[in-house]
Protein backbone atom coordinates (compact mmCIF):
# COMPACT_ATOMS: atom_id res chain seq x y z
CA UNK A 1 0.00 0.00 0.00
CA UNK A 2 1.03 3.51 -0.98
CA UNK A 3 2.08 4.94 2.33
CA UNK A 4 0.06 8.54 3.02
CA UNK A 5 3.49 10.42 3.96
CA UNK A 6 7.18 9.92 3.81
CA UNK A 7 7.10 10.12 7.51
CA UNK A 8 6.52 6.21 7.54
CA UNK A 9 8.71 4.30 10.32
CA UNK A 10 8.37 0.34 9.68
CA UNK A 11 7.78 -1.57 13.23
CA UNK A 12 11.83 -3.01 13.82
CA UNK A 13 10.84 -6.52 14.73
CA UNK A 14 14.31 -7.93 15.50
CA UNK A 15 14.97 -9.83 18.60
CA UNK A 16 16.63 -7.85 21.33
CA UNK A 17 20.36 -7.81 21.95
CA UNK A 18 22.09 -8.91 24.69
CA UNK A 19 22.72 -5.33 25.84
CA UNK A 20 19.40 -4.34 25.11
CA UNK A 21 17.85 -7.29 27.67
CA UNK A 22 19.78 -6.26 30.46
CA UNK A 23 18.18 -2.58 30.30
CA UNK A 24 21.06 -0.98 32.22
CA UNK A 25 22.40 0.79 29.58
CA UNK A 26 18.63 1.91 28.20
CA UNK A 27 18.06 3.16 31.44
CA UNK A 28 21.11 5.16 32.23
CA UNK A 29 20.45 6.44 28.17
CA UNK A 30 17.05 7.74 29.73
CA UNK A 31 18.48 9.27 32.67
CA UNK A 32 20.97 11.66 30.13
CA UNK A 33 18.09 13.04 29.50
CA UNK A 34 16.83 13.78 32.60
CA UNK A 35 19.76 15.11 34.05
CA UNK A 36 20.40 17.18 30.39
CA UNK A 37 17.48 19.35 31.63
CA UNK A 38 18.54 19.90 35.02
CA UNK A 39 20.71 22.52 32.99
CA UNK A 40 18.45 23.61 30.79
CA UNK A 41 16.57 26.90 30.89
CA UNK A 42 13.82 26.65 33.18
CA UNK A 43 10.18 27.36 31.01
CA UNK A 44 8.16 27.60 34.12
CA UNK A 45 7.61 30.71 36.37
CA UNK A 46 7.04 30.89 40.02
CA UNK A 47 3.71 32.25 39.01
CA UNK A 48 2.12 34.24 42.33
CA UNK A 49 5.45 36.28 42.76
CA UNK A 50 6.93 36.55 39.64
CA UNK A 51 4.13 37.37 36.89
CA UNK A 52 4.73 36.68 32.82
CA UNK A 53 3.88 39.51 30.75
CA UNK A 54 0.92 39.93 28.60
CA UNK A 55 1.39 40.29 24.64
CA UNK A 56 0.25 43.71 23.75
CA UNK A 57 -2.80 42.73 21.90
CA UNK A 58 -3.76 40.35 24.96
CA UNK A 59 -7.66 39.81 24.88
CA UNK A 60 -9.04 39.57 28.38
CA UNK A 61 -11.79 40.47 30.22
CA UNK A 62 -14.19 43.06 29.14
CA UNK A 63 -14.70 46.12 30.17
CA UNK A 64 -17.70 48.77 29.50
CA UNK A 65 -15.95 52.14 28.72
CA UNK A 66 -17.11 55.57 30.23
CA UNK A 67 -16.35 59.20 28.36
CA UNK A 68 -14.31 62.07 29.53
CA UNK A 69 -17.44 63.08 31.48
CA UNK A 70 -18.32 59.84 33.47
CA UNK A 71 -20.98 58.82 31.21
CA UNK A 72 -21.70 55.31 29.68
CA UNK A 73 -20.79 55.08 26.42
CA UNK A 74 -22.98 51.90 25.47
CA UNK A 75 -26.06 53.04 23.18
CA UNK A 76 -27.33 48.72 23.69
CA UNK A 77 -27.29 48.96 19.49
CA UNK A 78 -26.91 45.10 19.79
CA UNK A 79 -23.85 45.12 17.24
CA UNK A 80 -21.78 43.10 19.53
CA UNK A 81 -24.71 40.69 20.43
CA UNK A 82 -24.50 39.98 16.85
CA UNK A 83 -21.32 40.05 15.80
CA UNK A 84 -20.41 37.80 19.07
CA UNK A 85 -20.11 33.99 17.90
CA UNK A 86 -20.54 32.56 21.18
CA UNK A 87 -23.65 34.40 21.81
CA UNK A 88 -22.48 35.51 25.46
CA UNK A 89 -23.70 38.37 25.19
CA UNK A 90 -27.33 39.72 25.82
CA UNK A 91 -29.12 43.61 26.52
CA UNK A 92 -31.82 45.39 26.67
CA UNK A 93 -32.08 48.89 26.19
CA UNK A 94 -33.90 51.84 27.72
CA UNK A 95 -35.01 55.85 26.86
CA UNK A 96 -32.96 57.87 28.92
CA UNK A 97 -35.09 60.45 30.75
CA UNK A 98 -34.78 64.11 30.90
CA UNK A 99 -31.72 64.76 34.03
CA UNK A 100 -30.44 61.66 33.28
CA UNK A 101 -27.85 63.16 30.66
CA UNK A 102 -24.98 63.35 33.26
CA UNK A 103 -24.90 58.96 32.86
CA UNK A 104 -26.08 58.51 29.75
CA UNK A 105 -23.85 59.50 26.76
CA UNK A 106 -26.72 58.81 24.16
CA UNK A 107 -30.68 58.90 24.05
CA UNK A 108 -30.74 55.25 24.40
CA UNK A 109 -28.40 53.35 26.52
CA UNK A 110 -27.99 49.68 28.08
CA UNK A 111 -30.47 49.41 31.13
CA UNK A 112 -29.13 45.32 31.57
CA UNK A 113 -25.89 44.23 29.65
CA UNK A 114 -24.62 40.73 30.59
CA UNK A 115 -21.57 38.76 29.36
CA UNK A 116 -21.50 35.09 30.03
CA UNK A 117 -18.20 34.68 31.05
CA UNK A 118 -18.94 30.74 30.87
CA UNK A 119 -19.46 31.04 26.76
CA UNK A 120 -17.29 34.08 25.76
CA UNK A 121 -13.84 32.70 23.93
CA UNK A 122 -12.53 36.05 23.94
CA UNK A 123 -12.00 36.33 20.08
CA UNK A 124 -12.64 40.32 20.38
CA UNK A 125 -15.12 40.64 18.06
CA UNK A 126 -17.51 43.09 19.95
CA UNK A 127 -14.35 45.36 20.58
CA UNK A 128 -14.29 45.76 16.70
CA UNK A 129 -18.13 45.93 15.91
CA UNK A 130 -18.73 48.82 18.72
CA UNK A 131 -19.53 51.68 16.64
CA UNK A 132 -19.13 53.65 20.07
CA UNK A 133 -15.98 52.58 21.91
CA UNK A 134 -18.04 50.81 24.41
CA UNK A 135 -16.49 47.83 25.31
CA UNK A 136 -12.95 46.76 25.54
CA UNK A 137 -10.82 43.76 26.09
CA UNK A 138 -8.48 44.61 28.99
CA UNK A 139 -5.54 42.73 29.87
CA UNK A 140 -6.57 41.01 33.12
CA UNK A 141 -8.36 37.27 32.93
CA UNK A 142 -11.67 36.41 34.53
CA UNK A 143 -10.93 35.31 37.86
CA UNK A 144 -12.10 32.02 38.56
CA UNK A 145 -14.95 30.83 40.58
CA UNK A 146 -16.36 28.06 42.55
CA UNK A 147 -20.34 28.63 41.06
CA UNK A 148 -21.38 29.29 37.52
CA UNK A 149 -23.79 31.94 38.02
CA UNK A 150 -21.18 33.94 39.06
CA UNK A 151 -19.79 34.25 35.64
CA UNK A 152 -23.05 35.87 34.37
CA UNK A 153 -20.96 39.47 34.33
CA UNK A 154 -23.87 42.04 34.88
CA UNK A 155 -23.57 46.11 33.60
CA UNK A 156 -22.26 46.55 37.36
CA UNK A 157 -19.22 44.15 37.07
CA UNK A 158 -18.14 45.36 33.22
CA UNK A 159 -18.45 49.25 33.45
CA UNK A 160 -15.08 50.80 34.39
CA UNK A 161 -15.19 53.19 37.23
CA UNK A 162 -16.10 57.05 36.90
CA UNK A 163 -13.28 59.02 36.45
CA UNK A 164 -14.19 61.64 37.57
CA UNK A 165 -15.77 60.31 40.93
CA UNK A 166 -13.06 58.25 41.45
CA UNK A 167 -10.17 58.62 39.87
CA UNK A 168 -8.15 56.18 41.68
CA UNK A 169 -10.15 53.60 40.46
CA UNK A 170 -10.42 54.47 37.26
CA UNK A 171 -6.77 54.42 36.81
CA UNK A 172 -6.08 51.84 38.55
CA UNK A 173 -8.51 50.12 35.86
CA UNK A 174 -6.73 51.35 33.18
CA UNK A 175 -4.00 49.73 33.81
CA UNK A 176 -0.33 50.65 32.13
CA UNK A 177 -1.15 48.58 29.14
CA UNK A 178 1.50 49.62 26.71
CA UNK A 179 -0.29 49.32 23.34
CA UNK A 180 1.20 50.91 20.12
CA UNK A 181 -1.48 53.88 19.61
CA UNK B 1 -61.10 48.08 -27.16
CA UNK B 2 -61.32 44.57 -27.42
CA UNK B 3 -58.30 44.26 -29.55
CA UNK B 4 -55.23 43.20 -28.27
CA UNK B 5 -52.60 45.88 -26.86
CA UNK B 6 -49.47 46.02 -28.34
CA UNK B 7 -47.06 45.55 -25.63
CA UNK B 8 -43.91 47.64 -25.62
CA UNK B 9 -39.88 45.62 -25.66
CA UNK B 10 -37.96 47.00 -23.26
CA UNK B 11 -34.20 45.94 -22.92
CA UNK B 12 -32.64 46.46 -19.60
CA UNK B 13 -28.96 45.51 -18.70
CA UNK B 14 -29.28 43.17 -21.82
CA UNK B 15 -32.18 41.61 -20.32
CA UNK B 16 -35.46 42.15 -22.75
CA UNK B 17 -39.11 42.32 -21.45
CA UNK B 18 -41.84 42.97 -22.43
CA UNK B 19 -44.30 44.86 -20.72
CA UNK B 20 -47.75 47.28 -21.44
CA UNK B 21 -47.46 50.68 -22.62
CA UNK B 22 -47.61 52.82 -19.67
CA UNK B 23 -45.14 50.95 -17.35
CA UNK B 24 -42.50 52.93 -15.86
CA UNK B 25 -38.97 51.62 -16.04
CA UNK B 26 -38.80 50.73 -12.54
CA UNK B 27 -41.60 48.20 -13.10
CA UNK B 28 -40.73 46.58 -15.94
CA UNK B 29 -37.36 46.65 -14.53
CA UNK B 30 -38.95 44.97 -11.04
CA UNK B 31 -40.50 42.75 -13.67
CA UNK B 32 -36.81 41.26 -14.25
CA UNK B 33 -36.03 41.43 -10.81
CA UNK B 34 -32.95 40.71 -8.83
CA UNK B 35 -29.81 43.74 -8.89
CA UNK B 36 -31.62 45.09 -12.65
CA UNK B 37 -34.30 46.86 -10.22
CA UNK B 38 -33.39 50.69 -9.82
CA UNK B 39 -33.48 50.78 -5.78
CA UNK B 40 -35.79 53.64 -4.80
CA UNK B 41 -36.35 55.38 -2.15
CA UNK B 42 -39.50 57.78 -2.36
CA UNK B 43 -41.17 55.93 -5.27
CA UNK B 44 -43.62 53.53 -3.73
CA UNK B 45 -46.13 51.46 -6.05
CA UNK B 46 -48.70 51.64 -3.88
CA UNK B 47 -49.24 55.11 -3.47
CA UNK B 48 -50.14 57.02 -6.53
CA UNK B 49 -48.34 60.27 -6.97
CA UNK B 50 -45.07 58.80 -5.51
CA UNK B 51 -41.72 59.00 -6.95
CA UNK B 52 -39.51 61.25 -8.80
CA UNK B 53 -38.46 62.86 -5.31
CA UNK B 54 -35.51 60.89 -4.23
CA UNK B 55 -33.06 60.41 -7.93
CA UNK B 56 -31.61 57.59 -6.30
CA UNK B 57 -33.63 55.58 -9.34
CA UNK B 58 -31.71 57.06 -11.68
CA UNK B 59 -30.72 55.20 -14.78
CA UNK B 60 -29.43 56.08 -18.11
CA UNK B 61 -31.48 55.29 -21.51
CA UNK B 62 -28.97 54.52 -24.39
CA UNK B 63 -31.77 54.59 -27.26
CA UNK B 64 -34.87 55.98 -26.82
CA UNK B 65 -37.15 54.19 -29.00
CA UNK B 66 -37.09 51.96 -31.72
CA UNK B 67 -38.20 55.13 -33.90
CA UNK B 68 -36.37 57.33 -32.33
CA UNK B 69 -33.29 55.47 -30.99
CA UNK B 70 -31.44 58.92 -29.75
CA UNK B 71 -30.04 58.16 -26.57
CA UNK B 72 -31.48 60.70 -23.61
CA UNK B 73 -28.96 63.40 -22.81
CA UNK B 74 -29.63 63.22 -19.47
CA UNK B 75 -29.96 60.40 -16.58
CA UNK B 76 -32.85 59.95 -15.62
CA UNK B 77 -35.62 59.33 -12.55
CA UNK B 78 -36.39 55.45 -14.02
CA UNK B 79 -39.79 55.55 -11.50
CA UNK B 80 -40.91 58.57 -13.67
CA UNK B 81 -40.34 57.38 -17.16
CA UNK B 82 -42.36 55.42 -19.20
CA UNK B 83 -41.14 53.09 -21.41
CA UNK B 84 -41.13 52.82 -25.49
CA UNK B 85 -40.89 50.42 -27.62
CA UNK B 86 -37.66 49.28 -28.37
CA UNK B 87 -36.10 51.07 -25.49
CA UNK B 88 -32.19 50.42 -24.01
CA UNK B 89 -32.20 51.22 -20.63
CA UNK B 90 -28.69 50.69 -18.89
CA UNK B 91 -28.90 50.27 -14.69
CA UNK B 92 -25.82 48.34 -13.52
CA UNK B 93 -24.41 48.40 -16.50
CA UNK B 94 -23.84 51.97 -17.11
CA UNK B 95 -21.22 53.59 -15.41
CA UNK B 96 -22.55 57.00 -15.29
CA UNK B 97 -25.38 55.47 -13.18
CA UNK B 98 -23.34 53.93 -10.32
CA UNK B 99 -21.52 57.41 -10.12
CA UNK B 100 -24.85 59.27 -10.24
CA UNK B 101 -26.21 56.95 -7.36
CA UNK B 102 -23.51 57.40 -5.08
CA UNK B 103 -23.26 60.88 -5.24
CA UNK B 104 -27.04 60.86 -4.86
CA UNK B 105 -26.43 58.91 -1.69
CA UNK B 106 -23.86 61.17 -0.68
CA UNK B 107 -26.26 64.21 -0.77
CA UNK B 108 -29.08 62.19 0.76
CA UNK B 109 -27.03 61.24 3.96
CA UNK B 110 -25.86 64.80 3.94
CA UNK B 111 -28.21 65.47 6.65
CA UNK B 112 -28.59 62.19 7.93
CA UNK B 113 -27.58 61.46 11.46
CA UNK B 114 -25.29 58.63 11.65
CA UNK B 115 -27.36 57.41 14.95
CA UNK B 116 -28.18 53.82 13.20
CA UNK B 117 -26.70 52.62 16.60
CA UNK B 118 -30.07 54.08 18.07
CA UNK B 119 -31.85 54.18 15.55
CA UNK B 120 -34.84 51.14 15.67
CA UNK B 121 -35.61 51.26 12.03
CA UNK B 122 -31.39 49.88 11.77
CA UNK B 123 -31.70 46.62 10.29
CA UNK B 124 -34.61 47.08 7.82
CA UNK B 125 -33.79 50.48 7.04
CA UNK B 126 -33.48 51.06 2.95
CA UNK B 127 -31.08 54.12 3.56
CA UNK B 128 -28.98 52.36 5.22
CA UNK B 129 -28.99 49.41 2.19
CA UNK B 130 -28.71 52.02 -0.43
CA UNK B 131 -25.52 53.75 1.68
CA UNK B 132 -24.16 50.17 2.06
CA UNK B 133 -24.67 49.08 -1.92
CA UNK B 134 -23.98 52.25 -4.26
CA UNK B 135 -22.29 54.79 -1.40
CA UNK B 136 -19.08 55.79 -0.99
CA UNK B 137 -17.57 55.13 2.45
CA UNK B 138 -16.50 59.08 3.38
CA UNK B 139 -18.58 62.27 3.41
CA UNK B 140 -17.23 65.60 1.93
CA UNK B 141 -19.41 67.82 4.25
CA UNK B 142 -18.22 69.63 6.31
CA UNK B 143 -21.12 71.71 7.66
CA UNK B 144 -23.25 71.09 10.96
CA UNK B 145 -26.11 68.81 9.90
CA UNK B 146 -29.48 70.35 9.72
CA UNK B 147 -31.66 69.12 13.53
CA UNK B 148 -34.79 69.27 14.06
CA UNK B 149 -36.77 68.72 18.01
CA UNK B 150 -38.62 65.97 18.11
CA UNK B 151 -42.09 65.76 17.57
CA UNK B 152 -44.81 63.57 18.35
CA UNK B 153 -47.46 62.44 15.99
CA UNK B 154 -49.90 60.99 18.45
CA UNK B 155 -49.45 58.20 21.13
CA UNK B 156 -48.16 55.84 18.96
CA UNK B 157 -45.97 57.51 15.69
CA UNK B 158 -42.74 59.00 16.91
CA UNK B 159 -40.79 61.68 14.31
CA UNK B 160 -37.43 61.81 14.11
CA UNK B 161 -37.78 64.72 12.06
CA UNK B 162 -33.47 64.96 11.67
CA UNK B 163 -33.65 61.51 9.71
CA UNK B 164 -36.38 62.64 7.55
CA UNK B 165 -35.25 62.75 3.76
CA UNK B 166 -38.61 64.21 2.60
CA UNK B 167 -39.69 61.12 0.58
CA UNK B 168 -43.19 62.25 0.92
CA UNK B 169 -44.14 58.81 0.91
CA UNK B 170 -46.19 59.23 4.33
CA UNK B 171 -47.64 62.61 3.44
CA UNK B 172 -49.25 60.30 0.52
CA UNK B 173 -50.21 57.24 2.28
CA UNK B 174 -51.63 59.94 4.90
CA UNK B 175 -53.35 61.94 1.90
CA UNK B 176 -54.86 58.04 0.37
CA UNK B 177 -55.56 56.37 3.26
CA UNK B 178 -57.58 58.52 5.58
CA UNK B 179 -60.06 60.99 4.95
CA UNK B 180 -58.65 64.04 6.26
CA UNK B 181 -54.48 64.65 6.49
CA UNK B 182 -53.13 66.98 9.25
CA UNK B 183 -49.39 66.20 8.29
CA UNK B 184 -47.40 68.08 5.75
CA UNK B 185 -44.10 68.73 4.58
CA UNK B 186 -43.76 72.70 5.98
CA UNK B 187 -41.49 75.52 5.31
CA UNK B 188 -38.93 74.86 1.92
CA UNK B 189 -34.96 73.89 1.20
CA UNK B 190 -33.02 73.03 3.55
CA UNK B 191 -35.68 73.58 6.35
CA UNK B 192 -38.63 71.54 5.17
CA UNK B 193 -39.58 69.02 7.55
CA UNK B 194 -42.57 67.09 8.19
CA UNK B 195 -44.52 68.19 10.95
CA UNK B 196 -48.74 68.93 12.04
CA UNK B 197 -49.71 72.04 12.47
CA UNK B 198 -49.70 73.05 16.42
CA UNK B 199 -48.91 69.31 17.16
CA UNK B 200 -52.28 67.76 16.00
CA UNK B 201 -52.27 64.16 16.66
CA UNK B 202 -52.92 61.73 14.09
CA UNK B 203 -56.27 60.04 14.86
CA UNK B 204 -56.89 57.70 12.13
CA UNK B 205 -57.39 54.00 12.02
CA UNK B 206 -55.01 53.74 9.29
CA UNK B 207 -52.39 56.35 9.99
CA UNK B 208 -50.00 53.77 11.69
CA UNK B 209 -49.01 52.86 7.80
CA UNK B 210 -47.01 55.49 8.05
CA UNK B 211 -44.55 54.16 10.18
CA UNK B 212 -44.05 51.08 7.34
CA UNK B 213 -44.01 53.36 4.65
CA UNK B 214 -41.51 55.30 5.75
CA UNK B 215 -37.83 54.18 3.93
CA UNK B 216 -35.72 55.53 7.24
CA UNK B 217 -36.43 55.86 10.68
CA UNK B 218 -37.97 59.15 10.73
CA UNK B 219 -41.40 57.43 11.62
CA UNK B 220 -41.22 54.71 13.93
CA UNK B 221 -43.67 52.67 15.81
CA UNK B 222 -43.43 53.73 19.95
CA UNK B 223 -44.73 50.76 20.74
CA UNK B 224 -42.16 48.90 20.25
CA UNK B 225 -39.48 52.00 20.82
CA UNK B 226 -35.98 51.30 22.09
CA UNK B 227 -37.29 47.85 23.17
CA UNK B 228 -35.13 45.42 20.81
CA UNK B 229 -32.96 45.21 18.03
CA UNK B 230 -35.09 44.61 14.42
CA UNK B 231 -32.51 41.87 14.47
CA UNK B 232 -32.80 40.14 17.67
CA UNK B 233 -36.73 39.79 16.63
CA UNK B 234 -38.29 36.60 15.15
CA UNK B 235 -40.84 37.90 12.49
CA UNK B 236 -43.74 35.66 12.06
CA UNK B 237 -46.63 35.54 9.41
CA UNK B 238 -49.85 36.18 11.37
CA UNK B 239 -53.87 36.83 11.15
CA UNK B 240 -56.50 37.49 13.01
CA UNK B 241 -60.26 38.03 12.36
CA UNK B 242 -60.05 42.38 11.92
CA UNK B 243 -62.95 44.14 11.52
CA UNK B 244 -61.48 47.29 10.27
CA UNK B 245 -58.64 45.62 7.69
CA UNK B 246 -57.19 42.48 6.57
CA UNK B 247 -55.28 41.28 9.46
CA UNK B 248 -52.22 39.74 7.22
CA UNK B 249 -49.43 41.04 9.35
CA UNK B 250 -46.11 39.85 10.33
CA UNK B 251 -45.20 39.59 14.30
CA UNK B 252 -41.91 40.89 15.30
CA UNK B 253 -41.33 38.28 18.52
CA UNK B 254 -39.10 37.20 21.34
CA UNK B 255 -39.95 33.85 22.52
CA UNK B 256 -43.71 34.45 23.16
CA UNK B 257 -43.74 38.12 23.64
CA UNK B 258 -44.84 39.92 20.37
CA UNK B 259 -42.61 43.26 20.34
CA UNK B 260 -43.94 44.82 17.08
CA UNK B 261 -46.43 44.09 14.64
CA UNK B 262 -46.19 45.66 11.12
CA UNK B 263 -47.54 45.07 7.79
CA UNK B 264 -46.30 42.33 5.86
CA UNK B 265 -43.64 43.40 2.81
CA UNK B 266 -42.97 42.47 -0.70
CA UNK B 267 -39.06 41.61 -2.00
CA UNK B 268 -39.15 45.91 -2.72
CA UNK B 269 -39.76 46.70 0.91
CA UNK B 270 -43.39 47.73 0.11
CA UNK B 271 -46.36 47.33 2.39
CA UNK B 272 -48.62 44.47 0.77
CA UNK B 273 -51.44 44.99 2.78
CA UNK B 274 -52.39 48.27 4.67
CA UNK B 275 -53.18 47.01 8.41
CA UNK B 276 -55.03 48.93 11.07
CA UNK B 277 -53.75 51.20 14.26
CA UNK B 278 -55.55 48.25 16.28
CA UNK B 279 -53.61 45.67 14.90
CA UNK B 280 -50.90 47.28 15.10
CA UNK B 281 -50.62 49.61 18.20
CA UNK B 282 -52.84 47.38 20.61
CA UNK B 283 -52.89 43.39 19.74
CA UNK B 284 -49.66 42.50 21.49
CA UNK B 285 -50.25 39.34 22.89
CA UNK B 286 -49.86 36.00 21.13
CA UNK B 287 -53.18 34.84 21.96
CA UNK B 288 -55.08 37.76 19.40
CA UNK B 289 -53.49 36.03 16.74
CA UNK B 290 -53.44 32.50 14.49
CA UNK B 291 -49.83 32.07 13.77
CA UNK B 292 -48.85 30.76 10.31
CA UNK B 293 -44.98 30.53 10.28
CA UNK B 294 -41.93 32.23 10.50
CA UNK B 295 -41.68 34.93 7.39
CA UNK B 296 -39.41 34.41 4.81
CA UNK B 297 -36.17 36.45 5.19
CA UNK B 298 -33.89 37.16 2.72
CA UNK B 299 -30.88 35.23 3.26
CA UNK B 300 -28.47 38.36 3.30
CA UNK B 301 -30.97 40.23 5.59
CA UNK B 302 -29.37 40.90 9.11
CA UNK B 303 -32.57 39.61 10.26
CA UNK B 304 -32.15 36.49 9.10
CA UNK B 305 -29.28 35.66 11.60
CA UNK B 306 -30.13 33.66 13.88
CA UNK B 307 -33.19 32.06 12.70
CA UNK B 308 -32.43 28.52 11.07
CA UNK B 309 -34.59 27.31 8.57
CA UNK B 310 -36.02 24.14 7.72
CA UNK B 311 -33.66 21.98 10.75
CA UNK B 312 -34.96 19.46 12.87
CA UNK B 313 -34.14 19.21 15.83
CA UNK B 314 -32.13 16.24 16.97
CA UNK B 315 -34.31 14.25 19.85
CA UNK B 316 -33.17 13.97 23.43
CA UNK B 317 -31.63 10.86 24.46
CA UNK B 318 -30.25 11.60 27.63
CA UNK B 319 -33.01 10.70 29.23
CA UNK B 320 -33.65 7.07 27.84
CA UNK B 321 -30.05 6.22 28.02
CA UNK B 322 -29.75 7.84 31.90
CA UNK B 323 -33.50 6.76 32.68
CA UNK B 324 -33.69 10.80 33.80
CA UNK B 325 -33.34 13.81 32.53
CA UNK B 326 -29.58 15.53 32.40
CA UNK B 327 -29.33 17.77 35.35
CA UNK B 328 -29.53 21.79 34.97
CA UNK B 329 -26.23 22.76 36.79
CA UNK B 330 -27.79 26.77 36.28
CA UNK B 331 -31.10 28.04 35.03
CA UNK B 332 -30.00 31.23 33.89
CA UNK B 333 -33.24 33.03 34.75
CA UNK B 334 -32.29 32.97 37.95
CA UNK B 335 -28.76 34.83 37.43
CA UNK B 336 -29.81 37.28 34.54
CA UNK B 337 -31.95 40.16 34.17
CA UNK B 338 -32.22 40.11 30.75
CA UNK B 339 -35.31 38.73 29.28
CA UNK B 340 -36.80 38.18 32.85
CA UNK B 341 -39.81 35.49 32.00
CA UNK B 342 -41.82 37.19 34.62
CA UNK B 343 -41.11 40.89 33.13
CA UNK B 344 -42.80 41.29 29.32
CA UNK B 345 -41.05 44.47 28.16
CA UNK B 346 -43.71 44.43 25.25
CA UNK B 347 -46.55 45.24 27.79
CA UNK B 348 -44.93 48.65 28.60
CA UNK B 349 -46.31 51.13 26.96
CA UNK B 350 -43.54 53.44 24.90
CA UNK B 351 -39.97 52.59 25.85
CA UNK B 352 -38.75 51.71 28.86
CA UNK B 353 -37.04 53.71 31.20
CA UNK B 354 -35.12 53.61 34.39
CA UNK B 355 -37.56 53.24 36.55
CA UNK B 356 -38.97 50.75 34.66
CA UNK B 357 -35.89 48.67 35.16
CA UNK B 358 -35.53 49.21 38.95
CA UNK B 359 -39.00 47.90 39.79
CA UNK B 360 -37.97 44.27 38.85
Amino acid sequence: MQSLTNRVKPVDRKPMTFLEKIYLWEIAKGMMITIKHFFKRKPTIKYPEQKREFSSVFRGLHILNRDEQGRERCTACGLCAVACPAEAITMEAAERKTGEEHLYREEKYAARYEINMLRCIFCGLCEEACPKDAIYLSQTFTPSNLTRAQFIYKKDDLLIPDPNKDPEQYAKALGDRKRPQ
Amino acid sequence: MAEEQKLFKVTIDNITVEVEPGTTILNAARKIGGDVAPPAMCYYSKLKGSGGKCRTCLVEVAAGSTADPRPMPKLVASCRTTVMDGMIVKNITSERVIDARAGVVEFLLLNHPLDCPICDQAGECHLQDLSYEHGKAGTRYEFSRRTFEKHDLGPYIQLHMTRCILCYRCVFTADQLTNKRVHGVLDRGDHAEIATYIEKALDNDFIGNVIDVCPVGALTDKTFRFKNRVWFTKPVDAHCGCDKCSGQVTLWMRGDEVFRVTARKDEWGEVEEWICNTCRFERKKVSDWTIEGPTEVSRHSVISQGHYVGITKPAETIDKVMGRKPQLLMDIHTVSGVNDPNVDLSEIEGPAHSDDFKKQ
